[in-house]
């Protein structure tokens, strides 16, 4: 039976960071079997999800995926399934012997979310813009229901130049839902190169504020400032919250941080996933 | 099925509303959904006595279609409404992954589908949304002839688990149906017999069609007329066995020749019973400003027309 006590029970800030790295393990681990998948935007969102996970913010069970009271986490950046499959996997939703057939035929590790597929992916996604009005779906729904779930969605810089984000800003607020964060993985770069030549969304903060939303401002690789972060948005009432986390798209692996463009969307060589695993664990 | 003349004239458009009530009433789980043309839908009908349950997103398709995703994640029966043009002309993306892809309880329904939006012209008069629905996997896609038909298919809508499209319209219509009337998905019904000529026809056609088949019965040629209200899934045994009773096929519908009931039906009959077929549809092009009648006469959405291509048909037997 699932507890409040066993979901929220926080992990020390040493074990989060072990976490952290056994997460960018994986992720480089996944893109180089698959030979393809988004290392980049993965490796950028590590302490994010690690935060939520098992920092003691997101009520979830991961012997019970469909419990009714859980918080919803919903990738919106749904091309960032490493990073989510290997939270889920550390978190045992399913056996992480599964991380290899990432991106192949047959997996249930899909190239982009895929709901249900594996337990625990909240949305299908991998279109961008689409998933904080999901959010505003699933808000809604449970405030008709009486419960106290709350939903976390995570969403790409670059993919706030899709409007449909400030359609779903705009909502969410109107409709008064403050059981409901999102989170913005900061980390400057898009598909085509650096967010400031490709299209400015800055004054960034001033925009959700604009929008009535909270903002709250973290490093996000800051796995312990991240927590904080997140849980002050979790007690913050009266108003939708955003979190937005400053990132490194890249982050643990050089060569990879060291040109983020191209590291989007592709997979490490051999020699270069043994470098990555060297510089993760150093 | 008996003709109704003593049943005043009514739009399909008209059952949203009324259906959304009776729904609420009779207890389903029911939310729904406008995007700023809640008066033109009856969406905001449900408000009247649920307004928890109803949510209008303002002008914002996209952000509607995703948030139903959202409420049927949360296991709500959920209705969205807009006008043909916008869902799924604003919204297809998000109706392809996060409706089609995600199988969710979503019905959309559209009204101002067709040219007989009138006046409104070109922008406001989709002729191919039904192409774009159908060809998604998994979605169903219903378009009504008349408002019992409608109601009814909006209530089974709530019956299944499934994502539907039902496409209504604006101009008010005679009735074809008598309220006992039952709607089942994927079944064509029959509203006339005949041995000469088979008239398939969905939405605002079926009744111009059951006029053409007076015509046509006074030359002497006896049509059989199908009611296809669900385009998909297919009715496919009733059109293979019409060809084969009939030899000869004609399809009528308010939109695009390509992509709608006629390519169906073609596909139908190439891959299992080739048959003669003619089409009467809009013509690839968009629509214009206009009276719904003078449009309909326009692109050749009349009995005349229907009749025109039932002889064409039976001449190439």
């Amino acid at each position: 039976m699932t507890t409040t006590e066993q979901i929220t029970q926080a992990r020390d800030a040493a074990e989060l960071e072990a976490i952290a790295r056994r997460i960018r393990e994986q992720i480089v681990r996944m893109t180089h079997a698959a030979q393809s998948g988004h290392p980049g935007g993965s490796l950028s969102a590590v302490e994010i999800l690690t935060a939520l996970y098992f920092g003691g913010v997101m009520r979830h069970d991961p012997s019970d995926p469909d419990w009714s009271e859980r918080d919803r986490f919903v990738l919106s950046k749904g091309h960032a399934t490493p990073v989510i499959y290997a939270a889920l996997a550390e978190a045992g939703y399913f056996s992480a012997d599964w991380i290899s057939s990432f991106r192949s035929l047959g997996s249930e590790l899909q190239g982009h979310v895929v709901r249900g597929r594996p337990p625990g992916v909240e949305m299908s996604g991998g279109a961008l813009g689409m998933g904080l009005s999901f959010s505003v779906g699933l808000a809604l729904g449970h405030r008709l229901d009486g419960r106290k779930a709350r939903v976390w969605c995570l969403l790409g810089d670059g993919e706030l130049n899709e409007g449909q984000n400030w359609e779903a800003a705009m909502s969410a607020a109107h409709f008064g839902l403050d059981r409901i964060t999102a989170i913005v993985d900061r980390n400057h770069f898009q598909n085509d190169g650096a967010g400031t030549e490709i299209m400015r969304i800055e004054p960034l903060a001033e925009k959700w504020s604009a929008f009535g939303w909270g903002v709250h401002e973290v490093d996000g690789h800051d796995v312990g400032a991240v927590t904080q972060a997140l849980c002050a948005a979790r007690e913050t009432d009266g108003a939708p919250q955003v979190v937005i986390a400053e990132t490194v798209k890249g982050k643990g692996v050089s060569f990879m941080a060291e040109n983020p463009a191209g590291w989007h969307g592709k997979g490490p060589s051999d020699a270069q996933l043994a470098q990555a695993l060297e510089e993760i664990h150093s | 099925m008996t003709s109704q003349a003593a049943l005043p004239a009514a739009a399909t458009r008209e059952a949203y509303g009324a259906a959304l009530l009776r729904l609420a009433r009779e207890g389903y789980e029911i939310v729904a959904l406008d995007a700023d043309l809640s008066a033109s839908t009856g969406g905001n009908k449900l408000a009247t006595e649920f307004p928890e349950r109803w949510f209008t997103v303002g002008a914002a398709e996209a952000n509607m279609i995703s948030i139903a995703a959202g409420l049927a994640a949360t296991g709500k029966t959920v209705f969205a409404a807009s006008f043909a043009v916008f869902m799924p002309g604003h919204c297809y993306d998000q109706i392809r992954v996060q409706i089609a892809q995600q199988r969710m309880n979503v019905k959309l329904v559209a009204s101002h589908g067709g040219v007989s939006v009138g006046e409104d012209g070109a922008s406001a008069q989709a002729i191919e949304d039904l192409a774009l629905m159908t060809a998604l996997p998994g979605m169903n896609v219903v378009v009504p002839c008349d408002v019992v038909e409608a109601e009814a298919a909006m209530v089974a809508a709530a019956q299944d688990a499934e994502p539907w499209y039902i496409r209504v319209g604006r101009p008010k219509l005679p009735v074809v149906y008598t309220e006992s009337a039952q709607f089942e998905l994927g079944r064509a019904d029959l509203l006339r017999e005949g041995s000469d000529v088979t008239l398939i026809a969905c939405g605002l056609l079926v009744e111009p069609t059951l006029r053409a088949a007076e015509t046509l019965a006074a030359e002497g040629i006896e049509a059989r007329v199908l009611n296809m209200a669900t385009l998909k899934p297919l009715d496919e045994a009733a059109i293979v066995e019409a060809a084969r009773e009939t030899g000869a096929i004609v399809t009528a519908e308010e939109h695009n020749v390509i992509g709608g009931l006629g390519s169906a039906v073609a596909r139908t009959l190439a891959l299992q019973a080739p048959t003669p077929m003619e089409q009467v549809g809009v013509a690839d092009r968009f629509g214009e400003s206009g009276s719904w009648q003078s449009l309909l006469e326009r692109f050749e959405l009349t009995p005349q027309a229907v009749a025109a291509a039932a002889r064409r048909a039976v001449a190439r037997k």
